[in-house]
């Protein structure tokens, strides 16, 4: 016998949506602050250390930033392909992969002056990308193959791929033998703004783009259509191949941006750890953001104070990088968890609840 | 007899979420008896139904089975207590046989003994006149043979109370006889029937007693004998229809607006779904195609709108051949065509989004440039919602929160709006309440009035035979044959829809 019932709801005020994140957060806060009680440490100094690393100077904010930058492209590719409900876990493989094209121009034409060279290696990135997600694009359309499976195995195709590359034909003579790719030239770098490399000016123009693309043009109508139903699309005229097609080029082109943004800004070369983990976080972002571009901005912001917090207190508290994973680890399982308490109502059921008149809930 | 009930209700509640599906409702069923529970869709049937048969628990109020007070935890303490349910949808393994279907869901000893079984089987269809081949599988059987089977399945689990969930939506009327007399049969050897029902007439024909649901409460138990139809739907609508379906009469010319030749289609399965389908649609008529479901109704419909490909023959719409056009291009082409498709909210609509974008969708392929306008779509959206009287909180209001019968009218707008030559529409009152599939007729006689060619998919053999100007019969695939409804018999249809191989009505 069912003890509990789960029940999707129909309709909840954002006054109650927001109390229940609300309180999520500090839940979340109030677990997170026992496990530092337990670690031996005290909790509201570990916050306010950790809002003070990611925000408390010039430097530690820009650092924050230059984390919140791959992260608000990447989860731009995510969503565009989300929308389609085409499940892209491949974010990891097409950064790599987009990285992989930014490096194959600024290695091969280092001295190409600083804009067309830039230009070229953007263009190369959102092409390797682009093509890294076609490929799954293209049998989900053609045969029908799962694409959730396939992109996710993609990721680590193009991670050892660039791994061998590190280690074989692309290491640096240069390097006295340690297996790394030569640095790009001055001309492969991003220029910087205000102190930080211009990649924050890419990913706000970005989140525009996507924005009006998503939902003021012809093409961004029909991936959310194709996404609500593949009957209706086929049924108002579209092509339903064409456009999942298109999307996902879209997507795996942006999650490519973001390897050559990696590449010219953070590493000045390629390494076969440049992904960092982006392309997947870049999931839960989006979906946080419920596929919003505009969302996308604010969420990873929030997002890249907490990795920021994280890593700062790891430093000045001496925290091991253990304990800062679960304190981070922690604060997604609530406010995830509380996506699923907004979505569906959870009672007792059964013997437990009784047979007790309901008629005032209904009200 | 007199003493107990078979069943008794006494003040159910059930509500899901914020929706109250019952309120405070009460039945009594006597043993021996024949009882209608009658309502519009959502009145609360099938809930009510559904605690009896232990799906659902009530939230307050309770149930007495033959006197005992009872609370049933699963399906399986229901069927303990004597309850069997037929459901709409037939809970059947196909690649068995009837023999296997009834044995599965049975706890029995360790070795199965099929001889006994097939006796019981047997001793059950001889005692209430059922009929049915316990080593046929169930891929091969009708909809009618399985319903026999679902039938005897329950019977021979104990059942003394019988409950049908719309036993009649999917038979023709030969088999719905039948059934009535296996009903019959049962209620002589002193079990309880309760047949759920929107249909009237079906009411007034079988029933002792009807229980009048609406709005999740009890409207009252009523004697059959002593109720005229009229009564019935004032307490099933509450107010007074009426409830004739007009024909009305085109003033033009009659000329052929879509004319289909030698038509062939395979299905998904690759099997033929449609062979050698010829005839012509005249503007301002109604052709109305009855058979039963899977008849390749389906198939006729998404084939003309360009959905599917055609294996074999041509289409023409005003002359011209539109066979192979995809819907991009009869939209491109500017092909006047509207398409109300059965599934609304799963292909004529996207649920998820607004009445504005659900129109945009038919229009935005002609807007030039890449950016979406939804200026225009705007406009047309607020005409429509003020000319079809579309309840809804505004233009922006996602579609699937709208009612069954509003949700039709968003797609019925918008497919008249863009002024349509030829109409397709595919059971386009399924699931509407009354009041709404009246206003849909209404809707459909005025394009006709306009000269508009309309292809009438229905299920329900009345309303089909009251607004059809000409009635074409689908059997498997075919056309069985095309009648005039004014000089036909429900008999004669209903031989044409099994393809003439049952008895001639006698």
């Amino acid at each position: 016998m069912k003890l509990i019932q789960i029940k999707k709801r129909e309709d909840m005020s954002r006054k109650k949506e927001l109390l229940i994140r609300i309180v999520a957060v500090f839940l979340s806060l109030i677990f997170a602050g026992l496990v530092i009680k337990i670690l031996g440490y005290d909790p509201l100094n570990v916050f306010s250390s950790m809002v003070n690393g990611a925000i408390g100077t010039e430097i530690r904010f820009k650092q924050t930033i230059l984390k919140a930058v791959p992260l608000i492209i990447t989860s731009l590719g995510i969503l565009v392909a989300f929308k389609m409900k085409f499940w892209n876990i491949g974010g990891e493989g097409q950064i790599m992969m987009g990285a992989l094209g930014a490096t194959f121009v600024a290695l091969n034409l280092p001295d190409l002056p600083r804009l067309p060279l830039l230009g070229l290696m953007m263009l190369a990135a959102i092409a390797a990308g682009g093509f890294w997600a076609f490929i799954p694009a293209f049998f989900k359309t053609r045969m029908g193959v799962n694409e959730t499976i396939f992109t996710l195995m993609l990721n680590y195709i193009a991670i050892k791929f660039v791994t061998y590359l590190q280690y074989g034909p692309w290491k640096d003579p240069g390097s006295q033998g340690f297996p790394k790719v030569a640095m790009f030239s001055k001309n492969g770098t991003l220029p910087t703004l205000f102190g930080l490399h211009i990649g924050w000016i890419i990913a706000l123009v970005l989140v525009v783009l996507v924005h009006v693309f998503l939902n003021h043009t012809k093409k961004g109508f029909e991936i959310a259509v194709v996404g609500e139903s593949q009957e209706t699309a086929r049924y108002a005229g579209m092509n339903i191949k064409n456009i999942v097609i298109t999307a996902m080029i879209l997507s795996g082109g942006l999650c490519g941006l973001t390897g050559m943004i990696q590449a010219a800004g953070i590493e000045q070369t390629l390494t076969s750890t440049l992904s960092a983990g982006y392309g997947f976080t870049a999931i839960i972002t989006a979906w946080l953001a419920r596929l919003n571009a505009i969302g996308t901005l604010v969420v990873c912001l929030i997002f890249a104070v907490l990795l920021q917090g994280a890593a700062y207190i790891q430093i000045s508290m001496q925290i091991p990088a253990a304990a800062a994973d679960m304190i981070q680890g922690i604060i997604l399982f609530f406010v995830l968890g509380s996506e699923f308490f907004i979505q569906y109502k959870v009672s007792l059921a059964g013997r437990l609840a009784g047979l007790r008149p309901t008629r005032r809930e209904a009200a | 007899m007199e003493a107990v009930s078979a069943i008794e209700m006494r003040g159910i509640s059930k509500a899901f979420g914020s929706i109250m599906a019952n309120r405070e409702v009460d039945l009594s069923v006597r043993w021996g008896e024949i009882h209608a529970i009658l309502g519009e869709n959502g009145a609360g049937k099938s809930t009510l139904v559904n605690m009896l048969s232990g799906i659902y628990r009530p939230d307050s109020g309770e149930i007495m089975i033959d006197g005992q007070v009872v609370e049933f935890a699963s399906p399986a303490s229901s069927i303990k207590n004597g309850i069997g349910m037929i459901h709409q949808h037939f809970k059947l393994v196909n690649v068995m046989t009837a023999l296997e279907n009834i044995m599965i869901g049975r706890r029995g000893g360790l070795l199965i003994r099929k001889k006994q079984w097939k006796q019981e089987i047997r001793d059950i269809s001889d005692r209430y006149g059922l009929d049915i081949d316990p080593d046929k599988k169930v891929y091969n059987m009708s909809v009618g043979e399985k319903q026999t089977l679902e039938i005897i399945k329950v019977l021979h689990q104990g059942a003394r109370i019988l409950i049908l969930d719309e036993p009649t939506a999917v038979l023709t009327p030969q088999e719905i006889r039948r059934l009535f007399q296996i009903v019959r049969n049962m209620k002589e050897q002193g079990c309880a029937i309760i047949i759920i029902t929107h249909k009237l007439n079906e009411v007034m024909e079988i029933s002792d007693r009807v229980t009048v649901l609406r709005q999740g409460q009890t409207v009252g138990t009523l004697t059959t004998a002593d109720v005229q139809v009229g009564t019935l739907i004032e307490r099933m609508v509450g107010k007074r229809l009426d409830l004739s379906i007009k024909r009305v009469d085109y003033p033009g010319e009659r000329r052929p607006l879509l004319q289909v030749d030698g038509l062939t289609v395979r299905g998904q399965d690759q099997k033929i779904a449609l062979e050698e389908i010829n005839f012509d649609l005249y503007g301002g008529e109604i052709l109305g195609i009855a058979g039963v479901a899977g008849s390749g109704q389906k198939e006729i419909c998404e084939t003309i709108a360009g959905l599917t490909r055609a294996e074999k023959g041509r289409i023409f719409f005003e002359g011209g051949n539109i066979i192979g056009k995809t819907p991009r291009d009869i939209i491109r082409l500017g092909i006047r065509m509207g398409f109300i498709p059965e599934d609304r909210l799963g292909m004529g609509l996207v649920g998820s989004m607004d009445i504005v974008h659900n129109i945009i969708l038919k229009d935005y392929q002609n807007q030039p440039g890449i950016f979406l306008r939804r200026g225009p779509s705007q406009a047309k959206a607020r005409t429509i919602v003020e000319r079809l009287d579309i309840q809804t909180p505004g233009i922006h209001y996602p579609v699937k929160k709208l009612s069954g019968g509003n949700i039709q009218k968003v797609l019925l707008g918008r497919e008249i709006d863009s002024d349509p030559k030829v109409l397709i529409t595919a059971y386009p009152v399924r699931g509407l309440d009354i009041g709404a599939s009246y206003k849909i007729y209404d809707l459909l006689n005025e394009q006709k009035y306009k000269g508009v060619g309309i292809l009438f998919i229905g299920e329900d053999l009345d309303v089909l035979m009251s607004l059809c100007d000409r009635l074409m019969v689908f059997c498997a695939g075919r056309v069985a044959g095309t009648v005039d409804p004014r000089e036909v018999s429900k008999e004669e249809i209903g031989w044409l829809m099994t393809g003439g191989k049952e008895q001639e009505p006698s």
